[in-house]
């Protein structure tokens, strides 16, 4: 486990605004191809935690390596090596398929020939060879959500960051979903997810929850169940959530 | 370079693949002039009246016949009491009555106490205003022809002339208006709903996450507009010019760059909303309600500035529109060169640069 390396390391790192300190000294190491869920209540602090580490938003304090760069100096090499996808997709809907991706091949900096190449191998991985000229908006929404996905990781980033990406989205689907991002981690890629639900907290390696704007728990989802006594992770997240 | 030219042909596609879009961008410009060319306008012509002439003399049919063949007036018919007139007006069609006193021509001859009364409907009070003075004028005009040499050497005689706009063409004043008004929505509305839609489906989250530095993403947003904005405004002079005839006086380039001017200010401000607005509906509201309302009322398009509260004259100065309509109705119909128009511009110019200089900060102010 030692040997993978460090790709995401934060020491203190803290972002206030004014007198709200919305996260608060946190610190933690995520390891190169783990699958590492970020969870918390709903204004616990992890969009802006997640803002801070994907470059979105200058922390305050503290110190944060994402990639092997510092968010505070080099965020702009911090976003060339992280793919990142929202909850609500972010693909253009009036765009085809192979519009959408091509385009965001494109704002990565890949070449002509990259791109071209890129797009139509990820295409046909995904078995999207018939409907590559149908607009996105046309889709199931379990491919849509599958390409969005194979969007996010286009330029082969080291990281990818996945803000809530299963929200209002069927159980069948979730399932499926999991198995892609299982596929990325294989590959050596680093997911770094937030979730809502907590049957997909299991299936991650470690998990840290954040309550008021601190980590107050991190570890294996096993760990965690032993160490609070719990059945599931619901649990778990409840006796934390509840504890404050 | 390839990056931003990728991101204005993906602007292009969204724009061309939405029906809406397409409507508003090319066919409320027609639409508008059109329908401000032809439907609405301030023109008198035909003016449907009625005579009471209680002396039928020479004089008076003179006058009569001097009205009717300005083009201004339509003689309805002829009355013959002073009762008919109620009944006269209550169908809404007649606009005026002229009145003569009995005794007309002699009492003028006498010198004194020729009376003529002019009856006008002022429900719609524009209208009754513009026909009483014209007839005022025409009935002026009568008096000074028949006094010819035995005037008196101390009367002031009052000459009119409509300098730039002869025939007191209303859609002279409407076209510069139209295109305001088109410029504003284009840019402005349309570019703040492009805006927020992105942050309403969550790519511009994708975007701001990925190399690309803001000012490309907004700019690249913002070229598309800037080009069928300039179209746009090439498209409404070219309408006023082949189909209403209104003449070109001044430098036709120096008009469409100070169109392209007036577009870059109005994107700005519509990158300003789109700051604000999180979502398409809030910044199709503030366009419509801030921006548009404002501009109709208050940039002396429809309303002459000069007629308005002071609070209120002193506010038209912040309607970027009011500048422009100034600027294209000076080249268009005046004339004018850079010479005439450059504080104005000067001050398109300022209006710009500080809603370009604000939207930078508030953009700022969110990602720290």
């Amino acid at each position: 486990m030692m040997d993978r390396g460090t790709v995401i390391a934060t020491e203190d790192l803290s972002k206030h605004f004014g007198d709200f300190i919305a996260v608060n000294k946190i610190s933690f190491e995520v390891r190169r191809g783990e699958i590492f869920g970020f969870l918390g209540a709903n204004g616990a602090g992890k969009t802006t935690a997640m803002k801070m580490l994907t470059g979105l938003l200058q922390p305050s304090s503290g110190k944060a390596m994402v990639a092997g760069y510092d968010v505070f100096t080099q965020s702009e090499d911090v976003k060339r090596n992280i793919g990142y996808m929202s909850q609500r997709f972010s693909l253009y809907e009036d765009l085809t398929v192979k519009e959408n991706v091509r385009f965001y091949a494109g704002i990565y900096g890949l070449s002509w020939t990259e791109r071209r190449r890129k797009s139509a191998e990820l295409i046909d991985r995904l078995g999207l060879l018939e409907v590559k000229r149908d607009r996105v908006a046309e889709l199931p929404l379990g491919w849509k959500q599958k390409l969005a996905f194979s969007v996010a990781l286009i330029h082969d980033p080291a990281i990818v960051f996945l803000d809530e990406p299963t929200g209002g989205v069927d159980p069948v689907t979730r399932r499926q979903f999991w198995d892609l991002i299982y596929e990325a981690a294989e590959r050596g890629v680093t997911v770094f997810v937030t979730t809502h639900y907590m049957d997909e907290a299991e299936y991650c390696e470690r998990i840290s929850i954040m309550v008021d704007g601190k980590i107050e728990a991190l570890d294996t989802p096993a760990a965690l169940k032993r160490q609070y006594n719990a059945k599931n992770m619901d649990e778990v997240f409840l006796k934390l959530a509840r504890g404050k | 370079m390839i990056i931003f030219l990728m991101f204005v042909k993906k602007e292009f596609y969204h724009i061309f693949r939405d029906q809406r879009t397409l409507i508003i961008l090319f066919g409320m410009p027609v639409l508008q002039v059109i329908l401000f060319g032809f439907a609405i306008t301030n023109e008198i012509k035909d003016a449907s009246i009625v005579v009471l002439d209680q002396s039928n003399d020479a004089s008076t049919r003179q006058i009569t016949q001097k009205l009717v063949s300005s083009g201004y007036f339509h003689l309805d018919r002829n009355l013959q009491s002073s009762q008919e007139l109620e009944g006269a007006f209550s169908t809404g069609k007649i606009k005026m009555a002229v009145v003569y006193g009995p005794g007309f021509a002699d009492a003028f001859r006498r010198g004194g106490g020729a009376k003529v009364q002019l009856i006008a409907d002022a429900s719609d009070p524009n209208t009754a205003n513009v026909l009483t003075s014209y007839a005022t004028a025409i009935i002026r005009g009568w008096q000074a022809e028949r006094l010819g040499i035995t005037q008196l050497p101390l009367t002031i005689k009052t000459d009119y002339q409509m300098t730039y706009n002869p025939e007191l063409k209303g859609v002279f004043l409407f076209v510069p208006g139209v295109m305001a008004m088109i410029l504003m929505m284009v840019s402005a509305m349309m570019t703040s709903i492009a805006v927020t839609k992105e942050k309403e489906i969550g790519t511009m989250e994708v975007l701001l996450v990925s190399p690309l530095s803001p000012s490309i993403i907004i700019i690249g947003k913002v070229v598309p507009y800037l080009a069928l904005g300039v179209i746009n405004a090439a498209v409404i002079v070219a309408m006023g010019v082949f189909v209403f005839g209104i003449p070109i006086y001044g430098s036709a380039v120096l008009l469409m760059a100070e169109a392209l001017l007036f577009v870059v200010t109005t994107l700005s401000l519509g990158i300003l909303i789109s700051t604000i607005a999180e979502s398409q509906q809030t910044a199709m509201l503030f366009s419509l309600t801030g921006l548009m309302m404002p501009t109709i009322l208050l940039s002396g398009h429809i309303f002459p500035v000069e007629n308005m509260p002071w609070v209120l004259q002193w506010l038209s100065n912040i309607i970027p529109a009011k500048w422009f309509i100034i600027i294209v109705k000076n080249i268009m119909l005046k004339g004018s060169g850079f010479q005439d128009i450059w504080k104005e511009t000067l001050v398109l110019l300022g209006m710009a640069a500080g809603f370009i200089g604000v939207s930078i900060y508030r953009f700022k102010i969110r990602l720290e």
